[in-house]
């Protein structure tokens, strides 16, 4: 009746998953109490759980980023913390069975369920008001990315306290993540998640795509799509092309679990190395995903706060689209140590050097944006030249690190931890928080307090370097990732300086919270009027902030790049627009419902409770059918209701 | 030259280079679909690399020319190539708002796409019977879950069909009906394109090994 499911899988003699999971529990309960009692759900089942509104969708994502960032960095803390104690005779207080669960759940949430939200969450409320649209090309299908990351990360979440997680790390490599040897619901949990996110994300990728290249203001050919567009484009083309292959990756090694297939298996002719082949293959691109739009954001930043326009677009432009080729190229580095022979090492590591060449070609760029530029150093700019230190470092220990001799010597230890964390928080989460910082008053109406702001940067940027420069350094002596226990005692006072490291870090996000709880409390005095605070260049900073619903009310013309610096230099127009009447889509329930299904369905898969499954696949297919079969998806907002919308934002007053 | 002349040659010239503003939704559904289908061919090709290198893994058990049978595969092909022909009749009809041939060319694509179906679930049954099922070898591994997933496709293809059809009596041959049958034979022919795939990689080459 109810699969493999019993009282037994929840760790009840463990006190430390069941303490945490109380308490989430508590403040679940709390919040959904407090919506319930002051009868907030009509407004939240409105405006946000059913909007297909991109900006909507674009700031649920950005929120679940940054809950998923607390949770995976307080997995972070707890490994920094065990290795930092557990030296000698010392144990620690995480036994090796959770430990190991700690640095699978750590890295897979903080790549699909902190990375790809944030990026995800700034492509979708920046890129339809750049390209001066209305929304995204599919609206409904942008909800449902968004419910299936969501009820993903339900589902990962619920593995903290029935059963467990995947202690197979983060890549989850067979033959360790086949039944053989991990018989337990935890690669389960591991694959399912992932698949229904993966989904979620595909759908995304061909969104976005198609959003970009087929719907565009008039006059805006490829060559005046803002940079940041341009790196979006590349980034859902490399969506497309990639996540299928980790779709399909999961699938052989779920046949694997659930079939008794032997695609990954040691026995009846499975090959392990075919899996590690095709994550990767998968896995090179999604780094670029994950960083092309960052680079984006960065552009943007430094072209505003110089006063300038971006150095050499054109270069930039090719450079982006140069790593996205490229990106396929080199998968082969994840594991020079497979054995695959000189030659074919040599072609990855020389490959993987040629990608570092167009990166370096934007840091040039950025450089030269900057060079006699009017700064003004906000906390996004902070960001971003902290980002371009911080990035050129870890690209150069990742070039280090794709000479295959010395990856041989490196491979698996603490310095390739410190290189790609060097990167991925360097590049994607200082670009996060650029763009938080940057695009925060043109969702809101408001701008963030810069102190807090300001002294969160600090925080991070010390602590980053105080964290993981001792990565480095105990790489090249010798110490291996995810250790349970340390042997040798000399490591210990680096392992130290790295939790003080991960502490200030803490501080950094505690500011965070900080800053955004004081710009609440004075948005008063911060509140963003004119609807461009920056002195912008690009098409979003010439709506209201917070814009409309439709985004424009005349959809704007194009004339060059930066097409609004361009409107600002010329003046405004004089005579009021004709307004004409607006198509925007309905509100859609089927994003939600599928959602709900596919966290019903995951969970009674991990848990062999077919029944279930079949239902809940059932559910799915009728939620589709249903929503296939209707029409009327839109509704027109009349010329007259957008001209008394206008006249009241520009303060124009009655009409005569 | 008036200005409105060049007005309109230079709007022209925009629109060429793509900034012509959004595009009409036939447009954009189409091209999104199409995009969805390539990641759609990506998915594939991932179980093609698989199979490929998993198709010599045999461990001790029956090969490819030990099981396929060439006769049937060909006629399976011959099924699934003419239900693509008559689907895109059909889109013709549909297009030509013309119901009634649209429905006959609909009936000739289900039957021969689930005829297809039927050689191949019989071929499965059988070697499941003989011993020869997915968990006995890598390579057949390899082989249901590629041919599998493929089988998957065209059986979702057909509750599609049977759906769109049921569309176009209820709602008649509407622009977004129509939008919606573009896609479906978009995705009927797409899976044209794999099997045409499958039978070279798996049934021509294995049996030629």
């Amino acid at each position: 009746m109810l699969g493999r499911l019993s009282w037994a899988a929840i760790p009840f003699n463990e006190p430390l998953p069941i303490i945490s999971m109380a308490v989430v529990l508590i403040v679940i309960l709390g919040v959904l109490g407090i919506v319930t009692i002051k009868g907030w759900w009509p407004y939240l089942w409105r405006e946000w759980l059913t909007s297909v509104d991109h900006k909507r969708i674009g700031v649920m994502y950005f929120v679940l980023a940054l809950i998923m960032l607390l949770r995976g960095y307080s997995d972070a803390i707890m490994m920094r913390s065990q290795q930092a104690i557990a030296v000698g005779d010392a144990q620690g207080y995480l036994p090796p069975d959770h430990y190991d669960q700690i640095f699978s759940a750590h890295g897979t949430i903080m790549i699909f369920f902190v990375a790809m939200p944030f990026v995800i969450g700034l492509m979708n409320f920046v890129v339809p008001l750049q390209l001066g649209v209305r929304d995204v090309a599919f609206p409904v299908l942008n909800s449902v990315s968004f419910w299936l990351t969501a009820s993903a990360v339900l589902l990962i979440n619920a593995s903290l306290v029935i059963g467990n997680f995947a202690r197979t790390g983060w890549m989850g490599y067979p033959p360790l993540s086949e039944l053989g040897f991990s018989p337990d619901v935890g690669v389960d949990y591991y694959l399912w998640s992932l698949q229904i996110s993966g989904v979620g994300t595909l759908l995304t990728g061909v969104n976005f795509v198609t959003t970009i290249l087929k719907l565009r203001a008039p006059g805006m050919i490829y060559f005046r799509m803002p940079v940041f567009c341009w790196t979006a484009l590349a980034a859902n083309m490399l969506i497309v092309a990639a996540f299928p292959i980790l779709t399909a990756t999961f699938v052989m090694l779920l046949l694997d679990r659930y079939v008794g297939m032997h695609f990954f298996t040691n026995e009846a002719g499975g090959n392990q190395m075919m899996y590690v082949n095709l994550f990767w293959a998968w896995g090179h691109p999604e780094v670029y995903i994950l960083i092309l739009p960052a680079f984006g954001v960065f552009s943007e930043v430094i072209a505003t706060f110089s006063g300038k326009g971006l150095f050499s677009y054109r270069s930039m432009v090719l450079a982006t689209l140069g790593i996205c080729v490229l990106s396929f190229m080199v998968w082969l580095h994840h594991f020079f140590t497979m054995g695959a022979g000189a030659d074919v090492n040599a072609f990855f590591g020389i490959m993987s050097m040629i990608i570092a060449v167009p990166t370096g070609v934007k840091v040039f760029n950025w450089l030269f944006t900057l060079f006699r530029g009017r700064i003004v150093f906000t906390t996004p700019v902070l960001w971003s030249i902290g980002f371009m230190v911080t990035f050129v470092i870890g690209g150069m220990t990742g070039v280090l690190l794709a000479v295959p001799p010395v990856d041989f010597v490196l491979h698996n230890s603490t310095f390739l931890v410190a290189h790609f964390h060097n990167v991925i928080i360097g590049g994607v989460v200082f670009g996060a928080m650029a763009g938080y910082n940057y695009w925060f008053p043109k969702a809101f109406g408001f701008t963030l307090d810069e102190r807090w702001g300001k002294a969160s940067f600090w925080c991070w940027l010390i602590g980053f370097y105080l964290a993981f420069t001792p990565l480095y350094v105990l790489g090249m002596m010798g110490m291996t990732r995810r250790l349970q226990h340390i042997s040798d005692p000399s490591w210990q006072p680096l392992l130290l300086a790295a939790e003080l490291g991960a502490i200030l870090i803490f501080l950094g996000i505690l500011c965070q919270i900080a800053q955004l709880y004081v710009s609440i409390r004075t948005r008063e005095q911060r509140r963003d009027l004119t609807g461009d605070p920056w002195n912008g260049r690009t098409l979003e900073w010439s709506t209201s902030s917070p814009p409309p619903a439709y985004n424009f009310a005349v959809m704007p013309r194009v004339e060059t790049i930066d097409a609004f610096w361009e409107m600002k230099r010329r003046g405004p127009p004089g005579v009021e627009p004709a307004y004409e009447a607006i198509e925007m889509p309905r509100n859609s329930a089927t994003g939600f419902v599928i959602a709900f299904f596919a966290v019903v369905g995951g969970f009674a898969a991990i848990w062999h409770i077919w029944w279930i499954v079949i239902l809940g696949l059932l559910a799915v297919a009728v939620t589709f059918l249903v929503f296939g079969w209707s029409e009327n998806r839109e509704r027109e907002i009349p010329a007259n209701e957008i001209a008394r919308m206008e006249r009241a934002r520009l303060g124009l007053g009655r009409p005569a | 030259m008036t200005i409105a002349t060049i007005d309109a040659v230079s709007a022209e010239l925009v629109r060429g280079r793509g900034g012509g503003g959004p595009a009409p939704t036939r447009n954009v559904v189409a091209y999104g679909f199409w995009i969805f289908l390539l990641s759609d061919f990506i998915m594939f090709s991932g179980l093609f690399a698989a199979y490929a290198v998993l198709s010599g893994n045999t461990a001790g058990g029956p090969t490819g020319p030990e099981l396929f049978n060439l006769r049937n595969v060909f006629i399976e092909t011959m099924c699934l190539l003419f239900s693509s022909y008559t689907c895109g009749l059909g889109a013709l009809s549909a297009e030509r708002r013309q119901p009634d041939r649209f429905y006959v060319f609909a009936l000739f694509t289900f039957v021969l796409g689930a005829a297809f179906l039927f050689i191949e679930i019989s071929e499965f049954a059988g070697m499941v019977s003989n011993g020869a099922g997915p968990s006995r070898s890598a390579f057949l591994s390899g082989f249901f879950t590629l041919v599998g997933m493929h089988g998957a496709h065209v059986t979702s293809g057909l509750v599609w069909l049977t759906y769109m059809v049921a569309q176009v009596i209820a709602k008649g041959l509407r622009p977004h009906v129509l939008r919606r049958l573009l896609c479906f034979s978009l995705f009927w022919h797409a899976l044209d394109i794999i099997w045409v795939g499958v039978f070279t990689l798996v049934y021509l080459m294995g049996d030629f090994r």
